[in-house]
C-alpha cells in the first residue's frame, strides 16, 4: 500500500525529537563500512559475469568535424577482438544531472577532443585497449573551433538576471564601494571509482552494473538511449565509489556495453580510464565574476552585483549557477545579477560538487573581505550586519536561518580576534601567519521519493529503494530513521538500495537525498506507526516504540501475529517550495602560513560552524564537512583543470597532474554542528548537507593569505606562482 | 598496451644482450615504465626484468664513501643509517618524491632514468619530437607550466623530473654502467643530457647498458638542505628544487655546492655559482649575484615564466636558511 504525503505547511511539531528510540542524530559508523574496506562491497565492474568481454572506448582526436570513417578492419584481425561497435545510439556526452532524456548521441559528429566515437570489445581488456589506440579513424575537421570563453560573444541566462533598483548609482552614493573580479578554473570530480558498467541481456531484458547516483533518473535516460522500454531495463548501483556529480546522468560507457552486449550476444564490461573519465565526463566550468559591492558608513550594503560567465559545449543546457546563493545571501536593494555562458569547444560542462557556489561563494566571501578593510570592519561583524530579514529578491521568508549563530559559534569556536586586522603582522622564520573567514550557503534542494519499509513478523525491518548510497551514508541514515520511528535498533533494519526493481528513490545529487528519501521512509514508516496504534489502542501520536516493544508493554512481534507489514512511502515537496526560501548557512575560519620566499601556501587550521537542519548522524553529517572543506582547499590552492589553447583538450587528466588536496595539505577539522529544525525544508526537518561544506571555504583562505602577507589575489587557485606575483616586496 | 616478450635476465651479461636490441627496455620496479606502456607511450618488444640481478645492496666503498645498488629501493637508500647521517640531501630528496608506496617499489637506477612529465609526451595523440621524432612539440605554445626555463632547445622544453639525482649531482656522485664493451663511471652531473635536436636522447646510457649501482664520495659534511617548492606538500613533482651542501669558515663559504631541480631536461649543475660564493661571507647581495649567474641565460615559454623570480628568491630562502642571514 502505497502512503502519500506532499507537503504543503511547515511541520514544526518536533515529531522525531520524541519519539524514544534515541537513535537518531547519533554518530553510529556506516553500516557498509566493513564490507568497503574488506573489499567484499562489489562496485560496477566488480560483479562476476560469466562469459563477460570488455570494451573500451575510442575517443575523437580532434576538436570539431566529422568522422568520415571508421575502419573496422584495422582492428578486427588483432587478437581477441571481437567487434567495433559505432552504433548511431553511442552516446557522445554524459547526462547532465536528472536530465531524464539521452544525452548527445551519434558519434560521427565531433564536438570535443576526446569525444567517445567508437567501442572495440575483446576477450581481454589488455587486447581491447591495445585495439581501440590501434582503430584507424578518418575525419573532416572543421578549424577554427572556439575553445577560449573570452575570445566569443557569450548567451546571457535571462532567468537569472536581476536588475533591481540603480546599482550604478549606489555605487557612485556610497561610503565603501568595492568593485573587483575573480576568476576561478575549471575542477574535476575526481571520484575514485572510475565511471563502469557491465550490460547483459537475456532476450528483450537488460541488466547493467553502473557507476551512476541517480537510478530513477537513469533508467529513463538508458531507456530513451536504447529506444526501449524502461520496464524491461534493470540498472544496479549498489555501492559507488563517489560520484561527486559526475555520475549523476548515464555517461558513455553505459549506453556503450548495452549496445555492444547486444550487438555481440555477450556481457560486455566497459571501464573508462582514468584519462577518460577526466576528458569525457564532466568539468566544472571555469568562471569569470564581477563583483560589485556598495555599502554606507556602517557597512550596510544598499547595493549588490554579481556577475559571471561561464561555458559550456553547444547544445548543453547547463550553465554552472554561480550566482545561486548571492541571490539572497545578503542585503542591498539595489541589485545586478547576471549569467552568461560561453559556447566552446572543451568538454561538456556540468555538475561537479556544489555547482554554483563552490565558485560563486569563494568570489563573493573575497570581495566581501575587501569591503571589511574598506569599511574598517571586522569581516564578522560586516556579515552580521548584513543578514536579510527576507529573501532581498523574492520577497519570501527564510525558512529557517542559521547564518549568524554559524558566524558566532564559529567564530567562538576558532578563537576569532576582533581586533583591527592588518595583513603582514605575524612572521615566523620564512613564513607570514594569517586569518580569515568567510560565509558558506548553499540552496536546500528536495525532491520527490518513494521508499518500501516492511516491519517484518520477527520484529526486523527493510527498506528498499532505488536510492544510492554514493560514499555518504545513506545505508545508515535510513536505518537510523526507521529504527527511531518503529523503535527498533538500527542493526535489526536491513537496507537495499541501489536497485531499480525498487520504488523510485530520488537519486544522490544536489545535496538533497537524505532529506527526500528520508521523508520517504519516515512517510511509511508513520503509516506503519498507524497501524500498531490502532493495533494497540492508542493512536499514531501517542504510540511510544522502542526495543521491539509498545509502550504499552507488547512486543511488535506480538502485534504482528506472524504477518508483515508493509507500507511505500510517497514523499512530494509540495507548494511549500513557493513560499519560502530555504538554504544551508554556515560559516569557516581558516589560519594559514605563506612562504615569504616561495609563495607555498599551507593550511594549519580550519573550521566550519554549519546549520542544516536537523543532524541525521553526526558522523556521516561531520564527514560530509570535513570532505566539503577538504575540497575547499584544492579550490582555494590546487585544483585546475588545464587546457590546451589550440585544441582545447583537457591536458592535465590524471590524480598525480590534477592536484587534489593531499593528507599533509589537510590539517585537523573541525566541525560545528549548529543546532537547527527547518520545519518548511521537509517532513524530517533535515536541509541538505553534502556541499555546504565547500561553498565559500576557498575564500577564507583567500582571505586569510592577504591578512597573513598581504598579496590580494582574485585568481583562484592562489598557487606559488600567483601569491608570488601579488605579494608586496 | 602492446604485447610484448617478457624475460627474466639471468645474469647482467644476458640482460646487456637482452636490452641491446632496437625495441628492448629493461624493467625495475617498474612504477614508471609500466603506466608509460599503458599509455603505448613506450612500447617495447622485449622487456627484461632485471630484479633477480642482485645489485640491490647498499655497500660501504674502500674510500670512505657509499655504493648504492641500482636495484635497491628508494626506500631502503633513503631510511640507510649510513645515507641518513653521511648524505642527509639524499634522503631528503628521495623522501620528497612520490609518495611512500611508490617509493617502496621504485629503484635508484629507475629513478635516475624516469621520464619527463610533460603532458605532451604521455598522450600520443598529441605531438612530441621525444616521443615521435619530428612531430614537433606540442608544449611550446600550450600548457608548459611545468616546463624548463634553462638549457632549452625550439625541439623540446621538457624537464627531467626526478628528485634523488639533483641530489647526486650536489653530491657529485657517478653511475656505474654495465654493458656489452665492458664496465664504465659517469659522473651523475654528466649522466643526462641536453634535449638539443635529439630530445629522445636523455642520458648517456647505450643500447644493452645497464645501471648497476652509483657511487657516491667520501662525506663531505657541511649543512645539508633539499628544499622542493610544490603547490601541494607531497605528490606533486618540483616547480622548483634546490639540493645544497653548505659550509662556512670564519664566516665564509667554505662549501657550496648546489645543485637544481625542476629548471631543465637534467638536474642542473653550474660550477661557476660555487665560485662565486666560496671564500665570500654570505649576504644578500651575494645571493643575488649567485642567482644573477645562475638564471644569466634563463628562458620562460609564459607559462613558466614565474620559475625564473622563484627559483631567485628559493636559492636566496636556501642560502639564508644556512647562513642564518634572512637578508
Ligand atoms: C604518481 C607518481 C609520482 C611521482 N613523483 C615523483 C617525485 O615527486 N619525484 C621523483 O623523483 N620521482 C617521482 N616519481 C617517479 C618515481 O620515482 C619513478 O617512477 C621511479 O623512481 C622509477 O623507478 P622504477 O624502478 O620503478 O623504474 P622502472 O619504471 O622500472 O623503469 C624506468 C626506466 O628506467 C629504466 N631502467 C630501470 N632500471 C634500470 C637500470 N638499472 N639500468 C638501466 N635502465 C634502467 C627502464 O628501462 C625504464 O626506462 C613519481 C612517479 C609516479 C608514478
Ligand atoms: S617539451 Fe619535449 S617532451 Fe614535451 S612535447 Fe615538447 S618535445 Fe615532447
Amino acid at each position: 500500500m502505497t502512503v502519500h504525503f506532499k507537503q504543503d505547511e511547515p511541520d514544526n511539531s518536533n515529531r522525531l525529537d520524541r519519539m524514544k528510540q534515541g537513535v537518531l542524530g547519533k554518530p553510529l559508523p556506516r553500516i557498509e563500512g566493513l564490507a568497503k574496506v574488506t573489499g567484499t562491497a562489489p562496485y560496477a565492474a566488480e560483479y562476476p559475469i560469466e562469459n563477460c568481454t570488455e570494451g573500451v572506448l575510442v575517443t575523437a582526436t580532434i576538436t570539431r568535424g566529422e568522422v568520415t570513417s571508421i575502419d573496422h578492419e584495422s582492428v578486427l584481425t588483432m587478437p581477441g577482438v571481437i567487434a567495433v561497435v559505432d552504433n548511431e545510439k553511442l552516446c557522445t556526452r554524459a547526462a547532465q544531472g536528472t536530465a531524464n532524456e539521452a544525452p548527445m548521441q551519434g558519434p560521427k559528429q565531433v564536438c570535443y577532443w576526446g569525444q567517445p566515437i567508437a567501442l572495440v570489445v575483446a576477450e581481454t581488456f589488455e587486447q581491447a585497449r591495445d585495439a581501440a589506440k590501434h582503430l584507424k579513424v578518418d575525419y573532416r575537421e572543421e578549424e577554427g573551433a572556439p575553445i577560449d570563453p573570452g575570445a566569443v560573444e557569450p548567451e546571457e541566462q535571462e532567468d537569472e538576471t536581476v536588475h533591481q533598483g540603480d546599482l550604478a548609482h549606489a555605487m557612485a552614493d556610497a561610503a565603501h564601494s568595492v568593485d573587483v573580479t575573480y576568476t576561478t578554473r575549471g575542477h574535476a570530480s575526481a571520484a575514485m571509482e572510475p565511471h563502469a558498467a557491465i550490460a547483459q541481456w537475456d532476450g528483450d531484458k537488460l541488466t547493467v552494473y553502473a557507476a551512476l547516483q541517480m537510478l530513477n533518473y537513469n533508467i529513463t535516460e538508458l531507456a530513451d538511449a536504447l529506444d526501449m522500454e524502461e520496464e524491461n531495463i534493470r540498472l544496479i548501483s549498489r555501492f559507488v565509489g563517489g560520484g561527486f556529480g559526475s555520475k549523476l546522468g548515464i555517461s558513455e560507457e553505459v549506453v556503450a556495453a548495452a549496445l555492444a552486449a547486444k550487438q555481440i550476444g555477450r556481457p560486455v564490461r566497459v571501464v573508462q580510464s582514468r584519462q577518460q573519465v577526466f576528458q569525457t565526463v564532466m568539468r566544472r566550468s571555469e568562471t569569470t565574476q564581477r563583483l560589485r559591492l556598495a555599502a554606507d558608513e556602517n557597512g550596510k550594503l544598499t547595493g549588490f552585483g554579481h556577475e559571471a560567465l561561464v561555458s559550456n559545449l553547444p547544445g548543453e543546457d547547463f550553465a554552472e549557477p554561480v550566482l545561486q546563493s548571492s541571490h539572497f545571501l545578503y542585503d542591498g536593494e539595489n541589485r545586478e545579477l547576471m549569467l552568461k555562458v560561453a559556447r566552446i569547444h572543451r568538454m561538456t560542462a556540468g555538475s561537479v560538487r556544489a555547482p554554483g557556489e563552490a565558485v560563486g561563494m569563494p568570489a563573493l566571501e573575497g570581495a566581501m573581505d575587501v569591503l571589511a578593510e574598506k569599511a574598517g570592519l571586522d569581516p564578522v561583524e560586516l556579515r552580521l550586519r548584513n543578514i536579510p530579514e527576507k529573501d532581498p529578491e523574492e520577497d519570501l521568508p527564510f525558512s529557517s536561518h542559521k547564518l549568524a549563530e554559524c558566524l558566532k559559534q564559529g567564530a567562538e569556536a576558532f578563537g576569532w580576534d576582533k581586533g583591527p586586522r592588518k595583513p603582514r603582522q605575524r612572521r615566523e622564520g620564512e613564513w607570514w601567519i594569517g586569518t580569515g573567514m568567510a560565509s558558506a550557503a548553499r540552496v536546500h534542494n528536495i525532491a520527490e521519493a518513494k521508499a518500501r519499509v516492511t516491519l517484518k513478523a520477527d520484529g526486523t525491518a527493510l527498506v528498499e529503494t532505488d536510492m544510492t548510497d554514493i560514499g555518504t551514508g545513506t545505508y545508515t541514515i535510513l536505518a537510523q530513521i526507521v529504527g527511531e520511528m518503529l523503535g527498533l535498533d538500527p542493526e535489526r533494519v536491513l537496507v537495499e538500495l541501489g536497485d531499480t526493481r525498487h520504488p523510485r528513490g530520488p537519486g544522490s545529487g544536489g545535496s538533497w537525498g537524505a532529506a527526500s528519501i528520508g521523508s520517504a521512509v519516515y512517510v511509511a514508516c508513520k503509516a506503519i506507526r498507524e497501524e500498531l496504534a490502532a493495533k494497540t489502542g492508542t493512536s499514531e501520536e501517542e504510540l511510544e516504540l522502542r526495543e521491539g516493544e509498545a509502550g504499552t508493554g507488547e512486543a511488535l512481534t506480538d502485534l504482528l501475529e506472524g504477518e508483515d507489514l508493509a507500507r511505500e512511502g510517497h514523499y512530494e515537496p509540495g507548494d511549500i517550495e513557493d513560499d519560502y526560501t530555504a538554504s544551508g548557512f554556515g560559516a569557516f575560519f581558516a589560519e594559514v602560513r605563506v612562504n615569504h620566499y616561495t609563495g607555498e601556501t599551507r593550511v594549519d587550521r580550519m573550521l566550519g560552524a554549519f546549520g542544516f537542519g536537523r543532524v541525521l548522524n553526526a558522523k556521516t553529517a561531520r564527514s560530509q564537512c570535513i570532505g566539503g572543506i577538504t575540497w575547499s582547499i584544492g579550490v582555494a590552492l590546487t585544483e585546475a583543470l588545464e587546457f590546451d589553447p589550440r585544441d582545447g583538450h583537457l591536458v592535465n587528466c590524471d590524480l598525480a597532474e590534477y592536484h587534489v588536496p593531499v593528507h599533509r595539505d589537510v590539517p585537523d577539522l573541525e566541525v560545528v554542528l549548529v543546532e537547527e529544525r527547518d520545519g518548511a525544508a521537509s517532513p524530517i526537518q533535515a536541509k541538505g548537507i553534502g556541499e555546504l561544506g565547500m561553498c565559500g571555504g576557498a575564500a577564507a583562505i583567500a582571505n586569510a593569505i592577504y591578512n597573513a602577507c598581504g598579496a590580494r589575489i582574485y585568481d583562484y587557485p592562489m598557487t606559488p606562482d600567483r601569491v608570488l606575483e601579488a605579494m608586496p616586496e | 598496451m602492446r604485447p610484448f616478450q617478457y624475460t627474466r635476465a639471468p645474469s647482467l651479461t644476458e640482460a646487456s644482450n637482452l636490452t641491446a636490441g632496437e625495441d628492448a627496455l629493461a624493467i625495475a620496479g617498474g612504477t614508471n615504465l609500466l603506466d608509460l606502456m599503458k599509455l603505448q607511450v613506450e612500447t617495447p618488444g622485449q622487456l627484461a626484468d632485471i630484479n633477480r640481478l642482485g645489485f640491490a645492496d647498499i655497500e660501504a666503498t674502500d674510500d670512505g664513501g657509499l655504493r648504492l645498488g641500482a636495484l635497491a629501493t628508494n626506500t631502503d637508500t633513503a631510511v640507510h643509517p649510513r645515507v641518513r647521517s653521511d648524505y642527509p640531501v639524499l634522503s631528503r630528496a628521495i623522501l620528497a618524491g612520490a609518495t611512500q608506496q611508490l617509493r617502496n617499489k621504485a629503484t635508484n637506477g629507475g629513478n635516475l632514468c624516469q621520464r619527463t612529465r610533460c603532458f605532451y609526451f604521455t598522450n600520443i595523440d598529441q605531438p612530441c619530437n621525444k616521443r615521435e621524432p619530428g612531430s614537433g612539440c606540442g608544449a611550446i605554445d600550450g600548457i608548459a607550466k611545468l616546463h624548463a626555463i634553462l638549457g632549452t632547445s625550439n625541439q623540446c622544453i621538457a624537464t627531467y623530473p626526478g628528485d634523488m639525482a639533483v641530489a647526486l649531482s650536489a653530491l657529485g656522485a657517478a653511475v656505474e654502467i654495465s654493458g656489452e664493451k665492458g664496465e664504465r663511471s659517469v659522473p651523475v652531473r654528466d649522466f643526462h643530457l641536453l634535449p638539443g635536436d635529439t630530445p629522445w636522447i636523455e642520458n648517456v646510457l647505450e643500447a644493452g647498458e645497464i645501471i648497476t649501482g652509483i657511487v657516491l664520495p667520501a662525506p663531505v659534511g657541511g649543512t645539508q638542505i633539499y628544499r622542493k617548492v610544490r603547490e601541494r606538500s607531497s605528490y606533486a613533482f618540483a616547480l622548483v628544487s634546490v639540493a645544497a651542501i653548505i659550509e662556512l669558515a670564519d664566516g665564509k663559504f667554505s662549501r657550496a655546492d648546489l645543485a637544481f631541480g625542476g629548471l631543465a631536461h637534467k638536474p642542473w649543475f653550474d660550477p661557476r655559482i660555487g665560485e662565486c660564493l666560496l671564500g665570500q661571507p654570505p649576504s644578500a647581495a651575494l645571493f643575488e649575484k649567485a642567482a644573477d649567474i645562475l638564471l644569466e641565460d634563463a628562458r620562460g615559454y609564459g607559462e613558466n615564466d614565474f620559475k625564473i623570480p622563484l627559483t631567485r628568491r628559493t636559492l636566496h630562502a636556501v642560502l639564508a636558511q644556512v647562513t642564518g642571514d634572512a637578508a
